[in-house]
């Protein structure tokens, strides 16, 4: 009778303990009236149910935290007319496919997802479900009603890349990379390029994390390229923590994603970052004005998607000057970051003297140029 | 190759071996009191929030090390009710600890996400013997809390092997029955080994916080080295000196991944060094689930059990 009791007692601790932590990564919010005048075609009381989905926290100060950045100003832009909720730190593969399927199942008219490794399963959803739009960042395939987004970040690489040039006294660099996959080798190779433009003789070396999002990992890799010899770290992940390290080694340090130089401001020197406001806004409207975008948009810094973070205080005015003026002939298209002529690892001519590769075979870029140390193989 | 970036990344998995270490003693010793705690990860994360919010909130490092212990140990006496007073099944009681103790951290740490941190734990050279080629480096160089890791690995084998206090504690462990006879209370042992496990799982998610990868990173910032301490604990025979050594084994398993990629060293493949650790885990769990194998190697006897004197 007693055990019983005890044992009774025992599990509705358990389920209290359950309920207090179920559903904690679902948070919907709805913003407070704002500027409904925009909504003046759509019946009232019927917002547009817009979703997103995110790979890491919100709070991961990179990647993620730029596209909810996006959707506060989407909020801010259409106020009650939308419904916006999202989904963090949805894991990439087999799984997400649930988290769009429940998606749709809300109702939701719109949903943008923020991962490459949603691919497969945004085709499929995509294809089962005609009435809904769906957007995916970074990825390369596309439905009637799939669209992809993403942005030429290799422009701002390439701008970062002459700030580590300038920056490291013995021509070592060191890159701390996610995975091996044509985003993040573009980043390396127009970083890279960037570099040699300054020191002909810059070597950019890489070391491979396996994630995205990991600061031990991040920092220990990063601690692992500082211990042999680089005096400039760049980061191709979604943490601060490579900033740390170099903060410690006394080297300097490059960002990613956002402005993070609150992070190591002594290491700071500049870093790509992201602005995805302006997509979620344009395409939402394209939304309610009852079209779904399956075109491959592919932004730039011309068109604001793409930008540069401030300077660190130790990136001095003649290069600040330098690279705003590369900045402005890559906006101002007479300046292409891959232009050749552009050789790989083993020495294989890539990219032919004063040529320039066409966006598709951007995309799939599967080498590392010469002056990397690493395998582009991960 | 430059033999000096190994050495530094041996120091370097000394101090990486630092959180894995605190948690696994805190493991060996309530799990040497019968008791089963899955619920280190979630102790780990509560105490590394503690502590990043008590350090952006004082600034003092001190201070938010102490936070997080006592975080941990509050999460602790939850476990400690579960198991001990209501004689719940350890397992799901430690299971349910973790997610609960993991939703908890982040709806704590929401404010500080993204924040840098204002101080943090930092290396100290040791006079004299800091300077020493080599050991210097990797053993004269560490952090105060590394020091204080070791210490505490020490003085826990003594504790375990040489004194009342710990004999009665193996008793409860091996035979709570014969404890219960000879008068020692097996609830009372349990409790405080329990507290005692969970303020050790605080300072290793605190060190995390402070020390080794500054900042909040909500679960990424243990990112699973709980579950790495709970199989590190069947690793070492639930013996302290051997969790110390192979939280070194696994602390240099993770490191050498990009030590070999920094090195230039491309002949085996970065993600089969990164698969190493818990692959070596694996294995591990793989002998210890032989029945003879486990006694040989010294699992506690009554481990997972919970004691109900009236039927016995």
């Amino acid at each position: 009778m007693k055990k019983s009791f005890r044992i009774g007692a025992a599990i509705l601790g358990l389920a209290l303990v359950a309920a207090a932590c179920g559903d904690d990564k679902t948070t919907e919010t709805t913003m407070a009236p704002g500027d409904t005048s925009v909504m003046t075609d759509a019946p009232a009381g019927d917002p547009l149910k817009v979703a997103f989905v995110y790979v890491g926290p919100i709070g991961d100060a990179g990647w993620t935290k730029k596209h909810d950045d996006g959707r506060l100003a989407l909020e801010a832009e259409f106020g009650e007319a939308i419904e916006v909720k999202y989904i963090e730190s949805v894991p990439e593969g087999p799984d997400s496919q649930q988290v769009l399927e429940e998606l749709v199942a809300e109702g939701t008219d719109l949903i943008f997802a923020t991962s490459f490794g949603y691919m497969d399963q945004m085709v499929a959803v995509s294809e089962a479900n005609p009435d809904v739009c769906f957007q995916h960042a970074t990825g390369y395939m596309t439905t009637d009603n799939l669209g992809t987004y993403f942005g030429a970040a290799e422009e701002a690489r390439y701008l970062s890349g002459i700030a580590a040039g300038h920056s490291s006294a013995s021509g070592k660099i060191g890159y701390v990379a996610a995975f091996p996959i044509p985003e993040v080798l573009r980043g390396i190779n127009a970083f890279t390029l960037g570099a040699q433009s300054i020191n002909p003789d810059a070597t950019v070396q890489v070391v491979w994390t396996s994630t995205w999002f990991g600061p031990d990992i991040e920092k220990q890799a990063a601690e692992s390229l500082l211990d042999a010899g680089v005096d400039v770290v760049a980061q191709h992940q979604d943490t601060a923590a490579a900033g740390e390290a170099a903060l410690a080694a006394g080297a300097k340090w490059l960002g990613y994603n956002d402005d993070m130089s609150r992070f190591a401001p002594e290491a700071w020197l500049t870093g790509p970052v992201w602005d995805w406001a302006p997509y979620y806004i344009k395409t939402t409207q394209e939304v309610i004005d009852g079209t779904c975008s399956n075109a491959q948009y592919y932004g730039t810094m011309a068109d604001g998607m793409v930008g540069l973070a401030s300077y660190g205080d130790s990136v001095d005015q003649a290069t600040r000057d330098h690279i705003e003026a590369v900045k402005a002939t890559i906006i101002d298209g007479s300046f292409k970051p891959f232009t050749g002529p552009i050789n790989d690892q083993d020495g294989n001519e890539k990219v032919a003297a004063g040529e320039s590769p066409d966006l598709g075979t951007l995309l799939g870029m599967d080498y590392l140029v010469e002056g990397v140390i690493g395998s582009a193989k991960g | 190759m430059n033999s000096n970036a190994w050495i530094i990344s041996i120091g370097a998995s000394l101090a990486a071996a630092t959180p894995i270490v605190l948690a696994a003693l805190g493991a060996i010793l309530h799990e040497r009191a019968g008791v089963l705690n899955l619920g280190v990860e979630g102790m780990m994360l509560i105490g590394a929030v503690a502590a990043f919010l008590a350090a952006d909130a004082w600034g003092n490092v001190w201070l938010a090390l102490l936070c997080g212990i006592l975080a941990g140990g509050s999460l602790a006496i939850i476990h400690s009710l579960l198991a001990v007073t209501f004689r719940a099944n350890q397992i799901v009681a430690g299971l349910a600890l973790t997610i609960f103790g993991t939703g908890v951290a982040k709806y704590l740490g929401e404010p500080v996400n993204g924040v840098a941190i204002s101080t943090s734990i930092n290396e100290i050279k040791m006079p004299f013997v800091g300077n020493l080629p080599a050991v210097g480096r990797v053993l004269f160089q560490q952090d105060v809390l590394t020091y204080a890791t070791w210490a505490a690995v020490i003085l826990v084998s003594l504790y375990i092997n040489r004194t009342r206090l710990g004999l009665a504690l193996r008793a409860v462990g091996e035979s709570p029955a014969t404890a219960d006879a000879q008068g020692i209370s097996v609830a009372r042992v349990r409790h405080v080994h329990v507290l005692l496990g969970g303020l050790f799982a605080g300072a290793g998610g605190a060190y995390q916080a402070l020390a080794r990868a500054p900042g909040w990173n909500q679960e990424a910032t243990t990112n699973g080295i709980g579950w790495i301490a709970l199989s590190l604990v069947v690793f070492a025979t639930w013996r302290p000196g051997r969790a110390l050594f192979g939280a070194f084994i696994f602390g240099f398993a993770i490191r050498s991944q990009f030590t070999f990629q920094a090195q230039g060293i491309t002949i085996i493949p970065s993600l089969v060094l990164d698969i190493l650790p818990y692959a070596l885990t694996i294995i591990v769990l793989i002998v210890m689930s032989f029945g003879t194998a486990r006694q040989r190697l010294g699992a506690p006897a009554a481990l997972g059990m919970p004691f109900v004197r009236d039927e016995r």
